[in-house]
C-alpha cells in the first residue's frame, strides 16, 4: 500500500481539536512492523541487523533503498513503528503522579475507590459540573479523593484491610505493612490498576473512553521508525546513530538480560537488579534528567537527548522550532553609527546587499534597467543572481552562466530578475530584544563600502541600541504587497511618535543636545565662515540671512541659524530644561534665556536643549512639528538641522577632563567644615540613641529612626556640598553644560566626581553586614558613624579609599543583581502578555476584538483614541490650540 | 445578622460598584445590531455575581453597565448573564 496514493490534492482539513490520550498494547502490537530483540546495530559487513534498532521495516530512508514494508522510496515512505516486548512490565515514569493518585483512592483487592457509593456517585456529580464550568479545577478533583481514600483503613465493598502506599519519585511505590516496607513490583501495580473499573475511573481523571489506566505500565515499548531517529554518515565513512538509538540499544540489551535470567531460573535478587535497571533505562529513555535515575550517557561523559529533551527547553521543539523559525533572505552584522545618512536609511554592505536578492518583474518600463543588472552578474553590484523566463519556465542561476550579455538581451517582458539590493529598496531592521512596536522598522537601503550595518544615532532610542559591539538584523520583504505595506506603515519616518505615549521617541541624545545648546545660547555669535560650515552641514540651499551684528565684522547668532529651518507658523512657548535652580524662570522676561519662546517660525528666545529636541519628550518643539506638519516634515528636521548641531560641536569643540570637576580650595575647605559638622551632629544623635534620649518617629523602633535621622543627615551633607561645588564652577564648564541642558549626567554625576560619593546602600539601607559586629576590621565593633557604614567622603576625582572602594563595589554589586533578576523576570511577563494579547486587533467600527470576534473592550481604550496622536496622552490640548490662534493673530 | 436589603444598599451604594441596568429586549437587540454580534460574544457576567442577584438578572439578559472613564468620562460596557 503506498501513502501517496489515496491523498487528494485538493482535500482540505480543519483541525477541530487534538485530544491526547495513551496507546494501548494492543495498538502498539498492531502498528509494529518488526519486533527488535537484538541489541547489535550493524552485522560484521556494515548491513543492518534484522531484529536490530536499524531493521529495515523501520522505514527506508537511504537513497534508493525500497521499504520492505510499504514498498516505496524514502521520499514516500512515511517510516513504520517497531516495538519491544518487555520481560516483565516497567512503569512509564512521567504518569507517577497519575499512578499514585488512583493506588491511593483505590482498594487493593477489589480495585473500587475507597470510599461508599452514595459518596462516590455524589462525587461523580461535582466532577462533571466542575468539568464543565472548571475543567482547569477539575483537573486536581482526583487528588482531593486520593486525599479522602488514602486515610480509609479497610475497603467498604469488599472489607479487605488497607495499607499506607508510598511514592518515590519517579517509579518506585511502597506498601507499609505491619512487617515492613514492601515494594510493589510494577506488575502488582498493573495487576491493581487493571482491577479499578471503568466506572470508578472518570472521577480519578481518566476517561475510560480513550484511555485504561493499566497502560500506564507498559508491557510493550514502541520504537519509533528510523526517520526520527536518523544516522549520519561522516566523511570518513563512520557512522553516528541518533542519540533515541542508542537509548533503545540499551533498552533492548537490558531486556534481553532480564530475559535470559528468567529463562535460566536466576536468583530473585538478579532477577530483581534486571528489572529495576530496564525499568530506569526505560525512563531515562522518556526523559534523561528525571531525579533519582542513573541517566544515560555517551562513553565521555555527555548526556544523551532523549525524548523530553528534544521537545524541553528554549532550543526544543517548541520553542526552538515551532515559536521560532530561521528565515531566508535576511543578514546580521554588528552595527556602526553614521550622521551623514537620513534617519530613514540604513548603511547595508555591498558584500550584504549582492547575496540579498528581490525580484523584479521586467516591464517595459525597466527592461533597460533590468538587463544592466543581468549584464553586470551575480559578482558585481548591482547585478542579479537569477533569472526566471517565464515563457521556457525556466530558472538561471548566474553563478553557472558565462554569457551575461546573450542573456541580458534575451530578456523578455514578464520575465523575472532576482537583482541585488540597491539604493532605495526598502527593508526591515530589527534589534533584539523587541520589546516594542518600534524594534522593527523599515528602512530604505544605502549599499556602502565596510562591513556592518550603518545607523543614522537618532535611530538608536527606538531599537535602544549603541555601538559597544551590538549586532542587528536586516529582512527583504520581497513581494509588492509586502513592500508596500513596509514603506507605508513601518518606515523610520512614521514611528517619530510613540504609540506608548503621545510624544517623540526620535529625537536628540547626548552629543546633539550638547551641541543645540551650544549653537542657541545667547553667547554664540558665528562668523561668516563658520555659519556657512553649519548651513552646508544641514544642506541649506537658501540665501545667507542678514546677519545680527555689522560692525567690526558681520556675526550671527544659533537662533538665527535656527529659525532657518523652523516651518513657517510655527508657535511655540516653554521652559527649556535648563530652566532649573538659579536659572529658573516663568514667563518671557527671562534673565537666564531659559525661556523657549518661537514665534511664526523664528526662535525669538531660550536655548534648545533636551526639552526643545530631545527624544522621549513629549510635547517638546519637535513633538509639535511632527504632529502639525506631519512626518516627512519632522524627517527633513532631523535629518538637517541635528547635522548642523554636531557640526557645532565640532566647531567648538567639546570634551571633558579632571579640570571640569575641579574645585579651588576654598570649596574643599568648606567642604571639610560642612563634613565634621555632619560628623559631630549624627555623633550626637548617637549618643542620645545611646542614652535612650533619642526622639522615636512614630512607628518605628529607637534604631529604625536612629539610621533615619543618620540617612537623612547625610543625604543633606551630599547635598548641600554638590551644590558648593556646582557653584564655584563656570557655567561653561562642559560637564556641567551636559548635566544642565539634559544630554548626559545628572548632578547627582558631578557632585560625586567633584564633591563626594556619599551613602552607599545594600537594599535601601546602610551597608551593615560583613563581620560580626562590623561591616570591616579596621572599625570598632558596633561603630554607627557614617564611614563604618559605607559613607564615602572621598570623591572620583582625586580618589578612594580602600575601605571606601569596598563599600563602593557592595553597592555596585546590587545594581548589577538586579538588573540581571531585572531582565529575566521582565522578559517572561512579555511573553507571557505578548502570547494572551497578539490576536487581539482594533475592529473597523472601533471595537476591540479577539480571533473569533469575541468584543474585548466595546471602544478602544473606552474613548478610541489612538495615543499616537495624542498630546501626551490628552487627545486634546486647549493650550496649544491657543497658542497656535496667537500666531496667526501676529 | 444582616438584613439582605441592607446588603443591597451596601453593595449598590458602593463607590466602586457602577451603574448596572437590565435592557430590555428591543434594547438587547438594537446593541446587538450595532456592535454586529451574537450575545455570546460579549464579555460574560456570572449570575451569582451580587449585581446580577439583586437586578435578578436570567441567563441570557444583557446588562449594560456605565462606568466612570479616566479617558472618556463615562464608558457604556454590555455583558451577556451566563448561568454559571
Ligand atoms: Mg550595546
Ligand atoms: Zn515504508
Ligand atoms: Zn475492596
Ligand atoms: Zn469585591
Amino acid at each position: 500500500m503506498s501513502y501517496t496514493s489515496n491523498y487528494k490534492e485538493n482535500e482540505k482539513y480543519l483541525i477541530d481539536r487534538i485530544h491526547f490520550s495513551l496507546l494501548s498494547p494492543i495498538e502498539i502490537r498492531k502498528m509494529a512492523k518488526v519486533t527488535v530483540i537484538r541489541p547489535e546495530i550493524y552485522e560484521a559487513d556494515g548491513s543492518p541487523v534484522s531484529g536490530g534498532v536499524r531493521d529495515p521495516h523501520f522505514g527506508a530512508i537511504e537513497p534508493g533503498e525500497r521499504c520492505p514494508v510499504c514498498g516505496n522510496t524514502r521520499e514516500d515512505c512515511p517510516g513504520h513503528f517497531g516495538k519491544i516486548d518487555l520481560a516483565r512490565p516497567v512503569l512509564l515514569p512521567h504518569l507517577g503522579d497519575k499512578i499514585d493518585v488512583i493506588l491511593q483512592s483505590t482498594c487493593r483487592n477489589c480495585g473500587r475507590i475507597l470510599l461508599p457509593d452514595e459518596k462516590i456517585a455524589y462525587l461523580t456529580n461535582i466532577y462533571e459540573k466542575l468539568k464543565e464550568k472548571w475543567p482547569i479545577l477539575a483537573e486536581t478533583f482526583s487528588d482531593e479523593i486520593a486525599k479522602q481514600a488514602s486515610s480509609v483503613s479497610e475497603c467498604p465493598h469488599c472489607g479487605y484491610k488497607q495499607f499506607k502506599l508510598k511514592f518515590t519519585k519517579p517509579f518506585n511505590f511502597y506498601e507499609v505493612r505491619p512487617e515492613g516496607e514492601i515494594r510493589l513490583t510494577p506488575s502488582e501495580i498493573r495487576e491493581r490498576l487493571e482491577r479499578v473499573q471503568d466506572k470508578d475511573i472518570k472521577v480519578l481523571g481518566v476517561d475510560p473512553k480513550a484511555a485504561r489506566p493499566e497502560w500506564m505500565v507498559l508491557t510493550v515499548l514502541p520504537v519509533p521508525p528510523l526517520s526520527v531517529r536518523p544516522s549520519i554518515t561522516m566523511e570518513n565513512g563512520l557512522r553516528a546513530e541518533d542519540d533515541l538509538t542508542h537509548a533503545l540499544v540499551e533498552i533492548v540489551r537490558q531486556n534481553e538480560r532480564l530475559k535470559n535470567f528468567l529463562s535460566s531460573n536466576a536468583p530473585e535478587s538478579m532477577v530483581e537488579e534486571a528489572w529495576q535497571t530496564l525499568q530506569n533505562v526505560i525512563a531515562a529513555y522518556i526523559d534523561n534528567e528525571l531525579p533519582n535515575i542513573y541517566q544515560l550517557s555517551h562513553r565521555g561523559r555527555k548526556q544523551l537527548k532523549t525524548i523530553a529533551q528534544r521537545l524541553k527547553g528554549k532550543e526544543g521543539r517548541l520553542r526552538g522550532n515551532l515559536n521560532g523559525k530561521r528565515v531566508n533572505f535576511s543578514a546580521r552584522t554588528v552595527i556602526s553609527p553614521d550622521p551623514y545618512i537620513s534617519i530613514d536609511e540604513v548603511g547595508v554592505p555591498e558584500e550584504i546587499a549582492k547575496i540579498l536578492t528581490l525580484p523584479i518583474v521586467v516591464t517595459s518600463y525597466n527592461i533597460e534597467d533590468a538587463r544592466k543588472f543581468v549584464l553586470n552578474g551575480p559578482y558585481n553590484w548591482p547585478g542579479a543572481m537569477f533569472v526566471y523566463k517565464t515563457k521556457q519556465n525556466v530558472k538561471i542561476d548566474l553563478r553557472y552562466q558565462r554569457n551575461y550579455r546573450q542573456l541580458a538581451e534575451s530578456l523578455e517582458i514578464g520575465d523575472v530578475v532576482e537583482r541585488h539590493l540597491i539604493n532605495g529598496d526598502i527593508v526591515l531592521f530589527n534589534r533584539q530584544p523587541s520589546l516594542h512596536r518600534m524594534s522593527i522598522m523599515a528602512h530604505k537601503v544605502r549599499v556602502m563600502p565596510g562591513r556592518t550595518f550603518r545607523l543614522n544615532l537618532l535611530d538608536c532610542a527606538p531599537y535602544n541600541a549603541d555601538f559597544d559591539g551590538d549586532e542587528m538584523n536586516l529582512h527583504v520583504p520581497r513581494l509588492e504587497e509586502a513592500r508596500a505595506e513596509a514603506q507605508e506603515l513601518m518606515l523610520v519616518e512614521n514611528q517619530i511618535l510613540s504609540p506608548r505615549y503621545g510624544g517623540p521617541l526620535i529625537g536628540g541624545r547626548q552629543d546633539y543636545i550638547s551641541g543645540s545648546y551650544l549653537l542657541t545660547v545667547k553667547t554664540t555669535l558665528l562668523t561668516k565662515d563658520e555659519v556657512s560650515l553649519l548651513l552646508a552641514a544641514a544642506n541649506y540651499k537658501g540665501k545667507m540671512p542678514e546677519p545680527a551684528i555689522i560692525k567690526p565684522e558681520p556675526l550671527w547668532t544659533g537662533k538665527q541659524l535656527i529659525s532657518l529651518f523652523l516651518p513657517q507658523g510655527l508657535n511655540f512657548e516653554g521652559r527649556a530644561k535648563i530652566n532649573a535652580g538659579e536659572l529658573k524662570c516663568d514667563n518671557e522676561k527671562c534673565f537666564f534665556d531659559s525661556y523657549d519662546i518661537i514665534s511664526n517660525g523664528k526662535l525669538l528666545m531660550g536655548v534648545f536643549d533636551k526639552n526643545a529636541i530631545g527624544a522621549e519628550q513629549p510635547e517638546n518643539v519637535l513633538h509639535y512639528i511632527t504632529l502639525e506638519y506631519g512626518s516627512e516634515k519632522a524627517r527633513e528636521f532631523l535629518d538637517n538641522v541635528f547635522r548642523m548641531f554636531i557640526r557645532m560641536l565640532e566647531i567648538k569643540g567639546f570634551s571633558i577632563s579632571l579640570k571640569e570637576v575641579e574645585i579651588p580650595n576654598e570649596a574643599k575647605n568648606k567642604i571639610s567644615n560642612m563634613v565634621e559638622q555632619a560628623k559631630n551632629e549624627i555623633q550626637q544623635f548617637i549618643n542620645d540613641y545611646k542614652e535612650g534620649n533619642l526622639e522615636v518617629i512614630p512607628g518605628r523602633t529607637p534604631e529604625e529612626s536612629l539610621e533615619l535621622k543618620i540617612i537623612q543627615r547625610l543625604q543633606k551633607l551630599r547635598d548641600d556640598a554638590g551644590k558648593l561645588a556646582i557653584s564655584y564652577m563656570d557655567p561653561f564648564n562642559n560637564a556641567f553644560i551636559m548635566a544642565r541642558t539634559g544630554a548626559r549626567g545628572s548632578d547627582i554625576n558631578i557632585t560625586q566626581m567633584a564633591a563626594m560619593l556619599g551613602q552607599q546602600t545594600v537594599r535601601g539601607k546602610r551597608i551593615s553586614r560583613g563581620f560580626r559586629t562590623r561591616t570591616l576590621p579596621q572599625f570598632k565593633p558596633g561603630d554607627l558613624s557614617p564611614e563604618a557604614r559605607g559613607f564615602i567622603i572621598g570623591n572620583f576625582r582625586v580618589g578612594l579609599k580602600p575601605y571606601e572602594v569596598f563599600f563602593h563595589a557592595a553597592g555596585g554589586r546590587e545594581g548589577l543583581v538586579d538588573t540581571a533578576v531585572k531582565t529575566s523576570q521582565s522578559g517572561y511577563m512579555q511573553r507571557r502578555l505578548i502570547n494572551a494579547l497578539q490576536d487581539l486587533y482594533v475592529a473597523y467600527d472601533g471595537t476591540v476584538r479577539d480571533s473569533v470576534e469575541n468584543i474585548v473592550q466595546f471602544k478602544y481604550g473606552e474613548d478610541g483614541v489612538d495615543p499616537m496622536l495624542t498630546y501626551h496622552g490628552k487627545a486634546v490640548n486647549i493650550d496649544r490650540i491657543i497658542e497656535k490662534a496667537k500666531v496667526n493673530e501676529k | 445578622m444582616p438584613s439582605k436589603v441592607k446588603e443591597e444598599e451596601k453593595i449598590l451604594g458602593h463607590y466602586l460598584v457602577p451603574k448596572h441596568r437590565i435592557l430590555s429586549l428591543e434594547e438587547s437587540i438594537e446593541v446587538l445590531k450595532t456592535l454586529g454580534v451574537r450575545p455570546w460574544q460579549l464579555p460574560r457576567i456570572s449570575i451569582n455575581d451580587p449585581i446580577v442577584r439583586i437586578l435578578n438578572g436570567k441567563p441570557g439578559d444583557i446588562i449594560e453597565i456605565e462606568r466612570d472613564s479616566p479617558t472618556a468620562g463615562k464608558y457604556k460596557a454590555y455583558r451577556v448573564v451566563v448561568s454559571y
